[in-house]
C-alpha cells in the first residue's frame, strides 16, 4: 500500500497539516518497499482558486492508495479523488505523521 | 452618472444607504438602482416595484468530448484556475472554477473541448415611478460573482442613458466582485461604521479605491457608537466625510420590517440631502 499524509514537514515526527488542497507537503509511505517520498505542495499558496483539484491531481500521479488527512478534501477535490478510487481517512489533523499512521493501522481514523 | 456604494466591512449599511438614497433621489430625478451583491442581493427587500423584465444569464464553459481527445494534456497546462484536470485517461472540468477564458477550448488540437452555455443566474428589472431597480442573483452552487456582475452592468449600460443617476449597491470586501462593481463608477461612496472593525476595513477599501484611481468619499453609518477614529483618520487623509447617519433603535426597527427610513426619520433625510447636494454638484462637473 502507498499511503499519503498531508503534512507540515518532511519527517515522521512532523505535524500533520489539517488542510488538503493547501497542505505544505505530502509524505508518501510505501509500505511494501518501506520507503518514504516527499512532495512539496507549497506552490498551492499561489492559487487563488482550484488548489483542491490541482492537489488531488498531483496525489493521483503519486499513485497513492490511501490518503490520511485532517479536515478532509473540499467538494472539487473530493470529486477528483473519488474518480481515483483512493481511500480517504480524516481526523488526523492534530497528530504527528507517526501517530496518524499508527491510528490508521489501529483502525481509529474515520473514513471520509 | 454612476455612483457605487461599497464598503470594506460587511453590514455597515450599503443596502440601507443605496435603497434610501435611490428612492429619495427618484422623487426629482430619473434613478436606476442596481443590486450587484449577486451572491445575496437584498435591496429588493426595501424596494417594491412592478416586475417588467426578467432574463436568465449564462456563462460559457468547456465540455469534454472523449471520442476525439488525444489526452495531450494541453488543456490542463493552459488553465490558470485548475478548472480542467487530467486524471489518467479522463479530463475533468470544474464549471465553478472556470473563468470562461476559452484557452483550453481554443488551444485543444482536436477541438475536444467545445464551449457550452451554463446558467449562472437571473436578472430582474422592476419599475416604481421614476425608479428602475435591477437585481441579479446567482443560482445556488455558483461560486463566481464577477461574470454576472459584468453582464448586469452591461445590461444597465445598454438600457439607460447618462441622464439617469445610477446607483450600484456593491458586494462587501475588496476582492474581485468589488473591483468589478466599482471599476466603472464616476464616484464611490464608502460606507463605514465608527468602530475599530469599521476603520480597519475602511482602510482596505480606501487602498483598493486608490489603486483603481477612483474618486471616493466616506459615509459614516451608525454614527454615535464606537469612537471618533474614523473621522479623525478621514480628516488626516483629506478624505471627505459626506454624511453621518445616526445610530438609532428606530432605524433598526424600520429596517427589520423592510421599510425605508427617510420619510420616518428626519435626521436620515437631512443626511440624504447632503449626499444629494454632493452628487448633483458632482454631476455638473462630469
Amino acid at each position: 500500500m502507498r499511503i499519503a499524509f498531508t503534512t507540515k514537514g518532511k519527517e515522521w515526527s512532523s505535524e500533520m497539516d489539517a488542510r488538503f488542497g493547501r497542505t505544505e507537503f505530502f509524505i508518501v509511505y510505501d509500505e511494501d518497499k518501506d520507503q518514504i517520498e516527499i512532495l512539496d505542495n507549497s506552490d498551492s499558496t499561489k492559487d487563488a482558486h482550484g488548489a483542491g483539484p490541482k492537489t488531488a491531481q498531483k496525489l493521483f500521479e503519486l499513485k497513492a492508495d490511501v490518503l490520511i488527512t485532517g479536515n478532509g478534501p473540499g467538494g472539487n477535490a473530493a470529486t477528483v479523488l473519488e474518480k481515483t478510487g483512493m481511500q480517504i481517512y480524516v481526523g488526523a489533523g492534530e497528530m504527528t505523521v507517526k501517530e496518524a499512521y499508527e491510528a490508521y493501522k489501529d483502525g481509529k481514523l474515520k473514513k471520509f | 452618472m454612476k455612483i457605487a456604494i461599497a464598503s470594506g466591512k460587511g453590514g455597515t449599511g450599503k443596502t440601507t444607504l443605496s435603497t434610501n438614497l435611490a428612492s429619495y433621489l427618484s422623487e426629482k430625478n430619473k434613478v436606476v438602482l442596481v443590486d450587484l451583491d449577486v451572491e445575496e442581493p437584498n435591496s429588493g427587500l426595501f424596494i417594491k416595484g412592478n416586475l417588467i423584465y426578467e432574463e436568465e444569464k449564462f456563462k460559457m464553459i468547456p465540455k469534454w468530448v472523449q471520442e476525439t481527445c488525444t489526452l495531450c494534456g494541453n488543456c490542463q497546462k493552459v488553465c490558470n484556475f485548475h478548472a480542467v484536470i487530467q486524471l489518467g485517461t479522463m479530463i475533468l472540468v470544474f464549471p465553478e472554477l472556470c473563468h470562461s477564458c476559452y484557452a483550453c477550448s481554443e488551444l485543444c488540437p482536436t477541438g475536444s473541448l467545445p464551449m457550452t452555455s451554463k446558467k449562472m443566474g437571473d436578472l430582474k428589472e422592476y419599475k416604481k415611478d421614476n425608479l428602475s431597480f435591477i437585481e441579479s442573483k446567482l443560482v445556488i452552487g455558483e461560486e463566481q460573482a464577477v461574470p454576472l456582475i459584468h453582464q448586469t452592468m452591461k445590461y444597465v449600460d445598454e438600457k439607460f442613458g447618462n441622464d439617469a443617476i445610477k446607483i450600484f449597491d456593491s458586494p462587501p470586501g475588496t476582492s474581485c466582485p468589488v473591483i468589478e462593481a466599482t471599476k466603472d463608477a464616476d464616484f464611490v461612496l464608502l460606507v463605514t461604521e465608527p468602530t475599530p472593525f469599521g476603520l480597519h476595513d475602511l482602510k482596505l477599501a480606501i487602498e483598493t479605491m486608490k489603486e483603481l484611481k477612483k474618486d471616493f468619499g466616506v459615509i459614516i453609518n451608525k454614527s454615535g457608537i464606537g469612537n471618533n477614529n474614523v473621522e479623525a483618520y478621514c480628516n488626516e487623509e483629506h478624505i471627505p466625510v459626506i454624511a453621518k447617519i445616526p445610530n438609532s433603535r428606530k432605524i433598526a426597527e424600520l429596517y427589520s420590517s423592510g421599510s425605508l427610513l427617510y420619510n420616518e426619520i428626519k435626521e436620515v433625510k437631512k443626511e440624504l440631502i447632503k449626499i444629494e447636494d454632493f452628487i448633483l454638484r458632482l454631476k455638473e462637473t462630469k
